[in-house]
């Protein structure tokens, strides 16, 4: 099954025309995205202070840290879910292709920057018109099945469900439902794919068939993934971010965080001496 | 400590049976009035009962035609009104206003629902009767549809808020501006609701005769358009209940029937649509 999705995999160029599936992480990769000096706030209640890092090109970047650290409240505001709460207040830059998505439409945006959530949420709909739904509604001109088998190929879902396109996407697993929701953001083809806690609603064979997508989507897209679970970040991401309450401590090479932390906060983290 | 444990176990047994009764009373009177509906309407219920215009007093046979086309258009009529800004206003509350106004909304339309019929039915004689200097379908579905605003606007409300934010959250993710959002995939996950609170305001307002006393004012023959007076079959119970023939008073019998028939139907209808299964996947 991976072997023929992996197979499917359609391999865009960056512009910079970079294509990376190793972890030679000493190999500067070009930045997709910039965040510089974000602050956040609910209502008064400031969530996330002077946060500085960057989402590099065709690589896994993980966020984690201990619950309630923020990394998904950041995690959001890279494609500006944080606006679809009242009271979300964010100050700072944060460049996309150096372009400052504050001052860009947001659904022009959000088809640049897909999501993936932390419980699977598919629509009320069959398996097809769940992946078919972008590029509908966004107007596509490709034929819609072709898009549909695309991203579900791209997605590791394709052999699983190619004879019952038409039926509803709740009749399928936990595991298949977040692929499912993963071929549906992949379906618009977007540069950047956010996934907030993807896993943590799954068991660890799902988990473990994620995990692998995550590693082969590299080749054609850029990945943020907020992680409660320090391995998984240590097996999939090349860069981690490392939060605690509201402040990124450490943002590092995946190794390098992992083995020899240059803060003693992530140090203990890591060891499991907290959170 | 004997004798307080039976009178422990009487005062049980004496509750238990209280509450059983007043349940089967609850119960029994829907099953009551259908018999009773069925017993003096049911010799009444021919052909043309459904086909033939009223007749005379003294004449005998004839129907209620006139009476179950009027009540047909003027339901069509307070649809119209009614359900279209029930729903929108529905979903200006559940997707849109902040939580004061939609405060507000919610306690004015659970106050319009309280209006007696009758005061509604006077509002709607003021607003559409008086200008025209006439009685018509118009003012009569104008004030069932008044009546049927707050019962579609809170029940539809009620159905979009239950659709899980995280529906919302993907399609906006998906680069959906709020009213597509909306559109494709909050309204369809609820449509099943929606169509049930529609049906139930409907059946709601079929059986109402006080707003329609001086608004449609009914009419001994067919009402051609909208805008003459027109019958309808509550208001034929009424005029035929309180006349003193008994032929007449059959006839209100059988048309009570047929009414209560009707909304019975639309309400199983509606519970059959609801229970066919939830659209939205709960976790």
């Amino acid at each position: 099954m991976p072997g023929s999705a992996r197979s499917a995999v359609t391999v865009n160029l960056t512009p910079t025309g970079v294509i990376n599936t190793s972890r030679e992480t000493a190999a500067p990769a070009p930045m997709r995205m910039t965040i510089s000096k974000v602050n956040f706030f609910y209502g008064t209640k400031q969530t996330l202070f002077d946060v500085n890092m960057s989402v590099a090109a065709n690589r896994v970047t993980a966020l984690i840290g201990p619950s309630g650290c923020g990394k998904s409240t950041l995690l959001r505001t890279f494609n500006r879910m944080h606006e679809t709460v009242r009271n979300a207040r964010l100050e700072g830059e944060i460049l996309l292709d150096g372009q400052n998505i504050l001052a860009q439409d947001v659904t022009q945006l959000r088809r640049r920057i897909g999501m993936v959530f932390q419980r699977p949420n598919p629509f009320p709909k069959s398996i097809f018109d769940n992946v078919a739904y972008g590029p509908k509604i966004n107007g596509s001109k490709d034929p819609i099945a072709e898009v549909v088998e695309r991203s579900l190929r791209r997605a590791a879902l394709w052999d699983e469900v190619k004879d019952h396109l038409h039926k509803s996407a709740y009749e399928l697993s936990g595991g298949q439902q977040q692929r499912l929701c993963i071929a549906r953001g992949l379906a618009v083809e977007p540069e950047v794919l956010l996934l907030d806690e993807p896993c943590s609603a799954l068991d660890p064979i799902s988990t473990a068939k994620i995990e692998e997508l995550l590693v082969q989507l590299k080749d054609s897209c850029t990945i943020a993934i907020v992680t409660h679970n320090m391995q998984q970040a240590a097996r999939v991401s090349d860069f981690t971010a490392f939060l605690l309450v509201g402040q990124l401590v450490e943002f590092n090479p995946t190794p390098q965080l992992f083995t020899t932390p240059s803060d003693p906060r992530t140090e203990a983290y890591i060891t499991g001496r907290f959170g | 400590m004997n004798a307080r444990l039976r009178w422990r176990k009487l005062v049980s047994a004496f509750m238990l049976t209280m509450t059983g009764v007043c349940a089967v009373v609850a119960v029994a009177v829907l099953f009551f009035i259908l018999g009773y509906l069925v017993f003096h309407g049911g010799r009444s219920i021919n052909w043309d009962f459904f086909t033939k215009l009223p007749t005379p007093v003294g004449e005998g046979g004839g129907g209620m035609a006139n009476a179950i086309v009027g009540s047909a258009k003027l339901l069509f009529l307070a649809s119209l009104f009614g359900v279209p800004i029930g729903f929108f206003g529905a979903i200006y509350l559940a997707e849109f206003s902040g939580s004061k106004t939609a405060f507000v909304v919610r306690y004015a339309a659970d106050l319009l629902n309280g209006v007696p019929s009758i005061v509604i039915g006077i509002f709607a004689y003021a607003l559409v009767v008086l200008p025209f200097k006439h009685f018509s379908a118009y003012a009569g579905g104008f004030a069932l549809g008044i009546m049927m605003i707050p019962i579609t606007l809170r029940s539809t409300e009620e159905f979009l808020l239950g659709v899980p934010n995280t529906l919302r959250e993907a399609a906006m993710a998906l680069g959906a501006s709020k009213w597509k959002t909306i559109a494709t995939v909050i309204v369809p996950a609820a449509y099943r609701g929606i169509l049930t609170s529609v049906l139930l305001a409907f059946a709601r307002v079929a059986g109402e005769t006080a707003p329609l006393l001086f608004t449609a004012f009914g009419n001994r023959y067919w009402s051609p358009g909208f805008n003459q007076p027109i019958e309808s079959l509550p208001h034929m119970v009424y005029i035929y209940a309180i006349s003193p023939y008994e032929d007449w008073q059959r006839q209100a019998w059988a048309a009570g029937l047929v009414l209560l028939g009707l909304i019975l139907i639309v309400n199983i209808v509606a519970r059959f649509i609801l229970a066919r299964g939830v659209a939205v996947q709960r976790s």
